[in-house]
């Protein structure tokens, strides 16, 4: 999905995930904003969060990794 | 209106690469979206910024708007150029952008809608006073046939009212054939839809593709860049164009653009357009109008030396257009080639590797296309790589340096239409300029039998 990515629900607020925890699939990992409409994009599969490529706010397009769960 | 300074260009291929050099000619900044089949493509390598939209299918990337309206807000496009084909006609596309605060480089949803549907563009048309094929209005019943017949002219095309395909359809060249073809399309369409009525419509039998560019300010101002010539078509995909048409004298061509410039001021229409038109006898009968930038576009721009994209995107800016029907000078002729990474006899598609690729070079020459050596031709998409454009001074030098230009052009790795065109600047038809819409298939079936 092309858009704005935002890893916390709102500014200022916790975000969703971090590196270090553990998610389990279906869980929302960050949001992306596409033609004003906020897309949670949610873990395919459990697992822990080793990475997070993204920074807040920043543009992300098709096919771009965001998040690396082992 | 407002200033543009960054085009998302929502295209691929050559038509991508030929929006983005107009934009870096008006010092516009652009942004090329792409699928993951394209990101090696050049528009994407010579782009300001890229935005990968989706997967290779167009319906996923180059057709979808919620991407491409993403990839504006992402990078901050203010303006977006459809290029030909994908989303150029779509009105919905040009409402989502409006309502976004995005400029549309084409016309406005409105008209884009106006002209897709075959029925009001033709009433549109006749209320604009272009020429349309003269029809009964109604149902012909035997009792009223020879009146309408001869309001028409003979020759005559009786058609089904429910048909296609050619069913329910038949000629009557002269009244005494009348009678039978109303008969028998009414009995074939009976027997083919269920249904008996039939109307009339006037014969064309061996007709030109001839069409008319026009461009418009949208605020009542527009001009005429002249006619192409496209008849050379094989199903119905034009293969070979030319600037001025072969057939037409000054005279005509000023008359039909006239006619078509005058109807763009009525109907205030803004940006490129192409008014298409069958051509037989001295006579013009409208077909459609094409409400965006052509794949031919070319070769209107080597004889008027007008960049109509610079026009499109000026227009969209609200600065008006650059020129004046006055001040439109046609010098010389140009031909256009397609080519299409196909064979050049049985037109089955060859994607692949290009692996050695040499564009020809010289005055009048002009190559629009985004492939080079190394550059593997996605199956996913259109099969043209590439357009040649030769202009001269006369049709005669034109066609000559066509023949040069030809010989040099190199596209190894896959096959080409390239033969083809080898073939078709020998021939003594085309040498001459006589050839209708039905020539290249004739010329195909007869030279592929031998």
């Amino acid at each position: 999905m092309v858009g704005t990515v935002y890893l916390s629900p709102a500014p200022g607020a916790r975000a969703f995930v971090e590196v270090g925890a553990t998610v389990k699939e279906g869980q929302t990992l960050l949001i992306i904003e596409a033609m004003k409409t906020m897309n949670q994009i949610p873990a395919p599969r459990s697992g822990k969060v080793v990475e997070i490529l993204v920074e807040d706010g920043s543009p992300v397009e098709y096919g771009e990794p965001l998040v690396v769960i082992e | 209106m407002t200033a543009i300074s960054k085009i998302l260009i929502a295209n691929r291929g050559e038509i991508a690469l030929r929006v983005l050099r107009a934009c870096k000619e008006l010092g516009i900044a652009t942004v090329a979206v792409h699928s993951t089949a394209d990101a090696n493509a050049m528009h994407v390598r010579l782009a300001d910024e890229s935005v990968c939209i989706g997967p290779p299918p167009s319906r996923d990337s180059y057709l979808n708007i919620h991407q491409i309206v993403a990839a504006c807000e992402i990078t901050g496009a203010d303006a977006v150029h459809p290029g030909y084909g994908f989303l150029s006609e779509n009105a919905k596309f040009a409402d989502i952008l409006d309502a976004h605060g995005i400029t549309f480089i084409g016309p406005t949803a409105e008209h884009i809608r106006l002209m897709g549907d075959k029925i009001t563009a033709k009433k549109t048309a006749v209320e604009l006073g272009i020429p349309v094929v003269p029809g009964s209005d109604g149902e012909v019943l035997p009792e009223n046939a020879l009146e309408i017949a001869r309001q028409i002219g003979f020759p005559v095309l009786i058609k089904a009212t429910a048909g296609g395909g050619g069913r329910g359809m038949k000629v009557a060249k002269t009244e005494e054939e009348l009678e039978e073809a109303v008969s028998t399309a009414r009995s074939e369409a009976l027997a083919a839809f269920g249904n008996d009525a039939v109307y009339m419509e006037k014969y064309l039998g061996k007709p030109r593709h001839i069409e008319v560019q026009v461009v418009g300010d949208g605020a009542g101002n527009a001009i005429h860049l002249g006619e192409r010539d496209c008849s050379l078509q094989r199903r119905h995909q034009k293969v070979w164009e030319e600037a001025n048409s072969p057939a037409l004298n000054v005279e005509q061509r000023m008359k039909i653009g006239q006619i078509c410039a005058d109807a763009m001021k009525k109907m205030k229409y803004r940006g490129a357009g192409t008014i298409e038109f069958l051509y037989e006898n001295g006579e013009f009968f409208f077909i459609e109008m094409n409400t965006r930038l052509q794949v031919e576009h070319p070769i209107t721009e080597a004889i008027t030396g007008i960049d109509l994209v610079h026009e499109q995107i000026r227009v969209a800016s609200g600065a008006g257009l650059s020129v004046t029907q006055d001040q439109v000078v046609f010098s010389g002729h140009a031909i256009e080639c397609r080519i299409n990474a196909e064979d050049p006899r049985t037109f089955v598609p060859s994607p692949g590797t290009i692996t050695h690729f040499h564009a020809p070079g010289g005055l009048g020459v002009r190559v629009d296309s985004g492939v080079y050596a190394g550059y593997k031709i996605p199956p996913y998409y259109d099969s043209l790589i590439g357009k040649l454009i030769v202009h001269g001074r006369t049709r005669v030098e034109c066609m000559m340096r066509l023949r040069r230009v030809l010989d040099e052009f190199v596209v190894d790795g896959i096959k080409t239409t390239l033969p083809l065109f080898q073939d078709l600047v020998s021939n003594q038809d085309i040498a001459n300029g006589d050839y209708d819409i039905h020539w290249l298939e004739n010329y195909l079936a007869e030279t592929s039998a031998t």
